[in-house]
């Protein structure tokens, strides 16, 4: 079942939260809508799940215009932020609920029920009450309960947000391990990167209402198509300068930009990823930049090494491997060069054309 | 335990006198006249209190009046509630703070002005008394009327009761039940109702104690017709009337034994609720492993 | 952002609770009422006037209110001093007594109104102490405050309970640490927290004592002039059969229970954004 989303607006108030927003979802893909509060995200799964209708636009499953059905009538599966379990029934009562509503014969919820006990693993604890269980035991009991009925689409909001760092990580694998098992599409939102990219078949991100980027992980950050996506990214230094005729100029560092040949000079911004930035004892012919060494953090599995470069009073953050650090024998107070081996230019959109 | 008072706390001789005073208070206010009912009652022995209760007609006609009256007004008063609270705790609309303030009303004004606005429109010089007489349906000085009187003025207790615990509960268990394809009724009988049924049966035994107990508006209505529209307080005024203190204080003790149940079944819903609590974060606690 | 207003498309019963209970409303509180306001407009502005305010009502309106509020008054003293002993400290039986100050609210007024003139009463049994004080609490101005304070009692009690249990503890042991003696910490430190309540608490009271009925006409001898109430003076003039003239003093009365209730619906919000 795929899913199509066309030209989607939607304003609460004087606040537009999509602006002619369109996607496309082939079927059994895993997508992730990522971005910080406000992109959208949220508000775009609610309008393909049905909780709330589009202005303007359409959402089709299928080639089937749902948009004016009700979040009933589209068989959704949609799992809650905060889980929204019933309170009040045993977990084989929540996860049987839909086919409960919808019906069918006790025998075959009963069958229903305890193969998705089997499948999130809590085969024994049919007979809980919500309270009883811990938080990833009740996101899963979220999630059977939401596949119960078969649904075309699974739908989730930020599903992993209310947990520790450890139970999120451990439900993230089992996520992608049932998704590779049951083939459903699915669509959930997250603003953790990390989360997104380790998770998901494809990203799309999401900044402000619009669709910054989709693809897979991979290509999104092999190309980040916007500064919004590279800045979101993170681990990343900014340089501000102009391009003129051909080259582009950012601080003291010089390179050829063939894509402007204008005599007028633009604006731009240069990104230059934390491990694409070269340390240097001596100049060595390529462009680079003289800055003095702040701080140097040893704790994690590559070497964080914070300078500042006093000319035009940037601060770098540098990723050294183990063995280029020791190499250069780094402290505090050092002064070297910077060099970047690659850099993303971007160049500033003209104000009136 | 140490015998020094610690910095928030009051010493133990301001302790024990507030204490005392404070049961002091409610011994002189509450509990005094409480047990002046059951003595005043049964003050010419047990026999003369059977007789002031069984076999005065007029007084068991009472006790059938006010137990008719009392459940058709809050079971009407019920659904008004439900209503009322599915409304108001779960959608926005123009207006709803207005139909919240509204609700409210009953709770300030006398029941005497209810019951004479009531009468002028049911009355026989009333509004619609012509019509109602041609058609021989009689509201005032009978039973419809004592209905409508107990309605009004405690239709608020259950909304009042709903409206806030529906609003602390939030519809997101609601909504997700919708979008597992629940359909009205079901939504209402499987998600709904589960998690409001303390609140409803407090607002219900609250609602019925009041009911039970109405007075000025009933008074007004009734015409107080012995043997016909005197529910069991306007029994209790007229024995009063008669200077008949011991069957008064009978009727009185009945309606006190309600009053003591009440609070009872008040008390074991309030216990209830705080094991289901309790209970709950206790198991939270335990949860432990994903 | 808030999705509660998308709820109309997805939740169902919007259009059918609402119209159920605003019909209620409608039938049971608004006909009524304009019932009573046609009814008061057909006097002219004079008569209105002279059925509104001739000695014997405006004796009774100042009855009415004055009682309500000295009433109101005595309970938020017994009854904050109930609650802060019921909040505050534990001891043997305060289960019980918690569970007995809902009492006058679950008693029918008729039962309190008997009880209380028959307490006051000279051979009572406050009265035989009482009375040859010179202190007469049947048939007296007196035992209508007496019987109101039984009916307020509840309403101060309930309303202080959750926000003294809500205090912080905190605050006051900050005031002992600077100094303060318990008195004095209570006067400046806690009462201030609680003085919205204290007032929310009064103006429940008072508005409920406005309205009473059923226990006054026991206790106070409806004498005219002296302990005659307002909604007595109206049953009195219904009984001459005098229904507009009983209809102006009602209208009247409604006015005082609307300004009521509106001062404790802005004292409600005042008292929200005081505590956040």
């Amino acid at each position: 079942m795929s899913i199509t989303v066309r030209q989607v607006t939607k304003r609460f108030g004087a606040f537009t939260a999509l602006n002619d927003v369109s996607l496309e979802v082939p079927p059994g893909e895993l997508l992730a809508l990522l971005g910080p509060s406000g992109s959208g995200k949220t508000t775009l799964l609610r309008i393909i799940s049905g909780l709330e209708i589009p202005d303007t636009g359409s959402i089709l499953y299928q080639d089937e215009d749902v948009t004016a059905s009700a979040v009933r009538e589209r068989n959704v599966g949609f799992v809650f932020q905060h889980y929204a379990l019933f309170r009040h029934m045993t977990v084989f009562d929540n996860i049987g609920f839909g086919l409960k509503v919808r019906g069918r014969p006790k025998g075959e919820i009963r069958d229903r029920v305890m193969q998705l006990l089997r499948l999130i693993q809590l085969e024994g604890l049919e007979r809980s009450l919500p309270s009883q269980l811990s938080g990833g035991q009740r996101q899963r009991v979220a999630l059977a309960r939401a596949l119960a009925a078969e649904p075309k689409v699974l739908l989730l909001d930020e599903p992993f947000g209310a947990l520790d760092a450890k139970v999120r990580n451990e439900l993230r694998q089992w996520l992608r391990r049932l998704h590779d098992e049951i083939h459903v599409t699915s669509v959930f939102v997250t603003h953790d990167q990390e989360e997104a990219f380790e998770v998901a078949d494809r990203v799309v991100i999401m900044s402000q209402g619009r669709i910054e980027q989709v693809g897979t992980p991979g290509e999104i950050f092999e190309h980040p198509a916007t500064p919004f996506v590279m800045d979101f990214l993170g681990n990343v230094n900014v340089f501000h300068g102009h391009v003129q005729r051909g080259r582009a100029r950012l601080g003291n560092i010089e390179l050829a930009y063939p894509e402007y040949q204008d005599e007028k000079s633009r604006a731009a911004t240069a990104f230059v990823r934390s491990h694409e930035l070269e340390i240097l004892k001596t100049k060595n012919g390529r462009p680079s930049l003289e800055a003095r060494v702040t701080h140097v953090n040893v704790a994690r599995s590559v070497v964080k090494v914070r300078v500042f470069a006093d000319a035009f009073s940037i601060a770098l953050t540098v990723d050294l491997s183990w063995d280029r650090f020791t190499e250069l024998q780094l402290a505090p107070g050092d002064l070297v060069h910077v060099s970047p081996r690659q850099m993303r230019v971007f160049v500033q959109e003209q104000e009136n054309s | 335990m140490a015998n020094y008072v610690r910095a928030h706390e009051d010493p133990p001789a301001v302790r024990l006198a507030l204490i005392l005073s404070a049961v002091a208070i409610m011994g002189f206010v509450v509990v005094v006249p409480l047990v002046n009912v059951f003595v005043g009652a049964f003050a010419e022995g047990f026999g003369t209190y059977w007789k002031n209760l069984a076999d005065d007609p007029d007084t068991l006609h009472s006790i059938k009046l006010t137990l008719m009256v009392a459940p058709v007004a809050v079971f009407l008063n019920l659904i008004f509630g439900l209503a009322a609270a599915w409304a108001i705790a779960r959608f926005r609309f123009p207006g709803r703070a207005l139909l919240t303030a509204i609700i409210d009303m009953p709770f300030a004004v006398s029941p005497v002005v209810v019951g004479l606005f009531l009468l002028l429109i049911f009355g026989r010089q009333g509004f619609l008394g012509t019509w109602l007489r041609e058609h021989d349906i009689q509201i005032v000085f009978a039973w419809p009327g004592l209905v409508i009187a107990t309605c009004f003025v405690t239709f608020p207790v259950i909304a009042r009761e709903l409206i806030p615990l529906m609003e602390e509960l939030g519809s997101e268990e609601e909504v997700a039940a919708v979008s597992l394809g629940a359909r009205g009724w079901q939504l209402f009988r499987l998600v709904t109702l589960p998690n409001i049924k303390w609140g409803l049966l407090y607002g219900l035994i609250l609602c019925n104690a009041r009911a039970m107990g109405e007075f000025g508006a009933v008074f007004v209505i009734s015409g107080h017709i012995a043997g016909k529209t005197d529910t069991m307080p306007l029994r209790v005024e007229k024995l009063f009337q008669e200077y008949n203190m011991v069957g008064a204080y009978a009727v009185s003790s009945v309606l006190a034994m309600l009053a003591l149940v009440t609070l009872f079944l008040k008390s074991v819903l309030e216990w209830k609720t705080r094991q289901d609590l309790a209970a709950s974060e206790r198991l939270r606690a335990e949860g432990g492993a994903t | 952002m808030s999705h509660v207003d998308v709820n109309r498309r997805v939740l169902p019963g919007f259009q059918l609770s609402l119209g159920y209970a605003l019909f209620y409303v409608s039938l049971l509180v608004l006909l009524p009422i304009g019932a009573g306001v046609l009814k008061a407009s057909s006097l002219s502005p004079a008569e209105f006037w002279a059925a509104v305010s001739s000695e014997r009502a405006l004796a009774a309106y100042r009855l009415t209110v004055g009682a309500s509020v000295v009433s109101a008054a005595v309970n938020l003293v017994l009854g904050g001093l109930v609650a802060w002993v019921l909040v505050r400290y534990h001891f043997f039986g305060r289960q019980l007594l918690d569970s007995l100050v809902d009492f006058p609210f679950a008693l029918p007024t008729a039962v309190a109104g008997l009880v209380y003139s028959n307490l006051f009463v000279e051979n009572g049994w406050y009265g035989r102490f009482l009375v040859p004080l010179g202190i007469e609490g049947a048939y007296s101005r007196l035992g209508i405050v007496l019987v109101l304070v039984f009916i307020g009692f509840p309403f101060v009690v309930r309303t202080l309970q959750p926000v003294l249990e809500g205090l912080d503890r905190d605050v006051e042991e900050a005031s002992a640490c600077l100094g303060a003696g318990r008195l004095a910490t209570f006067r400046r430190v806690t009462l201030p927290s609680i003085t919205p309540a204290l007032i929310t608490g009064f103006t429940l009271a008072f508005a409920r004592s406005l309205g009473e009925y059923g226990s006054v006409v026991f206790i106070s001898g409806n004498m005219p002039y002296r302990t005659e109430i307002a909604p007595v003076l109206v049953v009195n003039r219904l009984e001459e059969f005098a229904y507009a003239e009983a209809t102006a003093v009602a209208v009247v009365l409604l006015m005082i229970s609307f300004t009521t209730l509106f001062a404790i619906n802005l004292l409600e919000r005042w008292s929200k954004r005081y505590h956040g």
